[in-house]
């Protein structure tokens, strides 16, 4: 018995001092400011900056091979916080951006082509072997509707909508384009939060074939150029608002014939945002 | 001579009986055709006549440079209306040249043959086959005369003929093989030359016991030509299965018949070169089968190339009963149509035209893990774990399961009790798995 407590018990404190020692002498000297950074970066793992997930960021800026900004994520606040590790002055931070689905063409505004029963994902709905890429609604361009992007955003920020469009919660959307990425169509683009006057679609189509199978559809009809000449383009069939300019676009919105040319921020969009929201906690 | 077969595959309801002992019709000249300038695997071709231009039946419209390609001829004799994007089977939308027939049928004068099978070279009679346009008839349109022009590393000792036609309900091959017996014959000395093998075999299904017998009598006796009685079961015309079937030869993952010494064509194409050897004829015209329980009529028919869907289905008595599904093609590989506007192409093997009560359109529920899919599978693949990855986007996991082995025969869809789109989702795991590696290919280079 108390043989036993005794050898344990020396060979405990051996191998303890023996740990201790290789502890010091075998030591990985770690920057401790990678903890740091670690903790101040939101966790998402979500890898918007193009590195395997938070800590793989907080390495890289460590080792200056990352900005301080680098983080889409965190925005200014976290921007800040890295600053402050690093000891530099925060950049310019970019305005922060959100996802915009260019489409409008939901339930009951766009005529079907055929009936699809295959699997419920958009990437699988327009394979070359289903009625070679053309997708199951007459719009070659247009939304699908079975979701993928809601499926694939880490920040639950992209819902489906009433009419079966997918509705980004602007506050909630971190620019991580996931969903940009995702969209088979590529209908989905980052935009600066504070441009809410956005052409919802990309068909180029000729505007007589557009008004055949599509209520929102662009025409190219050319009277949002005309409302405000310096701030719409029109190439292959297709109204574009150019971002570079500083104009009100809004003003061409009452002019677009088609209800094409949206301002996301419209208390109709903000409803629409909070329909798909009750639809979601109903469902 | 016994039944040759592969391990793997599934025995569906052929579906031939109704067309099987009908004789081929000629087509009523269709009094526009849409001729798209992309029907084979490859580079699509570029319009050689523009709107307004005069043609001739057989006058080349549309060719390219590249060389995985193959050229399209008019199909008629008359004006052309455009070239503009029109529907299209297998592609959605391909560009086409519209011709509006002028009833005469004027065959180009152009059209000669090149020499005898005698005096032309095996460079010669691929330059014949590829000036022909012909492509691989049974569906895949690969273009002939690349297939029958190996590297120079490889040797070919073989040309398999397929008349297999494993698909059920089309019997266009089986009346080929029926009513145009020599030319396929001849067609397969063309080919045997053009690729410099010295063996020649015909495989053909025990259920078309006719087209063996008189395919045997074409033959004659010759030594270096063999016919080859196959089992019946699907799927036995796939090149792979073929070969694993006949000469018990295995194509390696990732590879071609090529790579064991092999060229497979089709017996309808075979046919296609015969004429293409003894008289310069382009490819503007094939056998096919309308068939399907919405039809009234079903036959099998030779029709111009850039003929619509539409007009075939109305000379077949139209639609008897409501049509389900129209598909480009057989039940388990074609492609379903969601228009009869669809001009018939040089792979269009046959229109399928399922009634409603033929076509099942069921709930996918959760997989069981039976297992029937794997046994099912004629190239060994695990269908059910591909697909479940596919789904789940993880196209690397799907990638290190051999998902790019799979054939989409759809065997495995087939034979799932829990009726999941097992094939859908390996199509759409292949083609993220291709794309990432030409992402990969395009820096270093």
């Amino acid at each position: 018995m108390v043989e036993a407590i005794l050898s344990l018990g020396v060979m405990g404190l051996l191998f303890g001092g023996l740990l201790a020692y290789a502890a010091q002498v075998f030591a990985v000297p770690t920057d401790p400011r990678v903890d740091q950074l670690t903790e101040a970066l939101p966790s998402a793992q979500c890898g918007a900056c193009g590195y395997p997930g938070c800590r793989g960021l907080a390495e890289a800026i460590v080792k200056g091979r990352a900005g301080i900004s680098s983080c889409v994520v965190g925005g200014p606040t976290v921007a800040a916080e890295i600053a402050r590790i690093m000891g530099v002055q925060a950049e310019e931070m970019a305005e922060r951006q959100v996802a915009v689905v260019h489409c409008g063409g939901g339930a009951g505004k766009v005529s079907g082509r055929h009936l699809y029963d295959g699997i419920a994902d958009c990437r699988a709905a327009v394979i070359p072997q289903v009625a070679g890429k053309l997708g199951h609604t007459l719009c070659s361009a247009g939304c699908l509707g079975f979701g993928t992007c809601v499926a694939v955003c880490p920040f639950d920020a992209i819902h489906m909508g009433p009419d079966g469009l997918p509705v980004v919660d602007r506050e909630k959307c971190t620019a991580c384009a996931k969903c940009v990425a995702a969209c088979p169509r590529g209908i989905i683009e980052l935009h600066p939060v504070s441009q809410t006057v956005h052409v919802l679609c990309r068909n180029r189509d000729r505007g007589a074939a557009v008004r055949r199978y599509c209520k929102v559809g662009c025409i190219a009809c050319r009277a949002c150029v005309r409302a405000v000449p310096e701030g719409y383009v029109i190439q292959d069939n297709l109204a574009a608002v150019d971002y570079s300019q500083k104009v009100d676009f809004g003003l061409a919105i009452p002019k677009c014939p088609t209800k094409t040319i949206v301002d996301l921020s419209a208390p109709a969009a903000q409803d629409q945002g909070a329909a798909a929201e009750g639809a979601k906690e109903t469902a | 001579m016994t039944a040759k077969t592969f391990p793997g595959g599934i025995h569906p309801d052929y579906g031939k009986g109704p067309t099987a002992g009908k004789p081929v019709v000629r087509a009523a000249p269709p009094k526009t055709v849409v001729i798209p300038l992309h029907q084979h695997t490859g580079a699509p071709c570029e319009a050689l006549v523009k709107a307004g231009d005069e043609v001739k039946m057989g006058q080349k419209i549309g060719d390219t440079g590249a060389f995985v390609s193959a050229p399209v001829h008019a199909s008629v004799s008359g004006k052309v209306l455009a070239v503009e994007p029109r529907p299209h089977p297998a592609f959605g939308v391909s560009l086409a040249v519209v011709i509006e027939s002028d009833g005469q049928d004027q065959l180009d004068p152009e059209i000669r043959p090149a020499g005898s099978l005698d005096t032309l070279d095996a460079a010669a009679l691929r330059k014949v086959i590829r000036e022909a346009g012909i492509v691989g008839m049974g569906g895949a349109a690969f273009p002939t005369a690349v297939k029958v022009a190996p590297p120079p590393n490889k040797k070919i000792d073989t040309v398999a003929l397929n008349g297999a036609e494993c698909e059920p309900y089309l019997t266009a091959d089986h009346r080929v093989m029926l009513e145009q017996a020599d030319d396929v014959v001849f067609g397969l000395r063309a080919l045997m030359k053009a690729c410099g093998a010295g063996q020649g075999l015909i495989a053909i299904e025990d259920n078309k016991p006719d087209a063996i017998e008189v395919i045997h009598k074409a033959l004659g006796g010759a030594p270096d030509l063999q016919i080859i009685h196959l089992h019946t079961k699907y799927p036995q015309g796939s090149e792979k299965h073929l070969l694993k079937a006949c000469l018990n030869r295995e194509v390696p993952s990732g590879g071609l018949p090529l790579d064991v010494g092999v060229v497979v064509n089709n017996v309808a194409t075979a046919a296609a070169v015969a004429r293409a050897v003894r008289n310069g004829t382009p490819l503007y015209e094939r056998v096919l089968t309308v068939t399907g329980g919405a039809v009234a009529n079903p036959q099998n028919m030779l029709v111009r190339v850039g003929t619509s869907f539409g007009d075939l289905i109305e000379q077949c008595g139209g639609f008897a009963k409501p049509a389900g599904k129209v598909i480009n093609g057989g039940p388990m590989m074609g492609i379903a149509q969601s228009s009869l506007d669809v001009p018939v192409t040089k792979g269009t093997s046959g229109i399928l035209c399922l009634a409603r009560g033929e076509v099942a359109r069921d709930e996918a529920e959760a997989c069981l893990k039976c297992g029937r899919c794997i046994d099912a599978c004629p190239m060994y693949l695990m269908p059910l774990w591909i697909s479940a990855y596919a789904e789940r986007g993880k196209h690397e996991e799907a990638e290190r399961l051999n998902a790019l082995d799979c054939i989409e025969c759809g065997c495995c869809s087939y034979v799932c009790p829990a009726r999941r789109p097992l094939v859908q989702a390996i199509r759409l795991a292949k083609g993220e798995i291709t794309a990432r590696r030409r992402r990969q290919a395009q820096p270093a280079k």
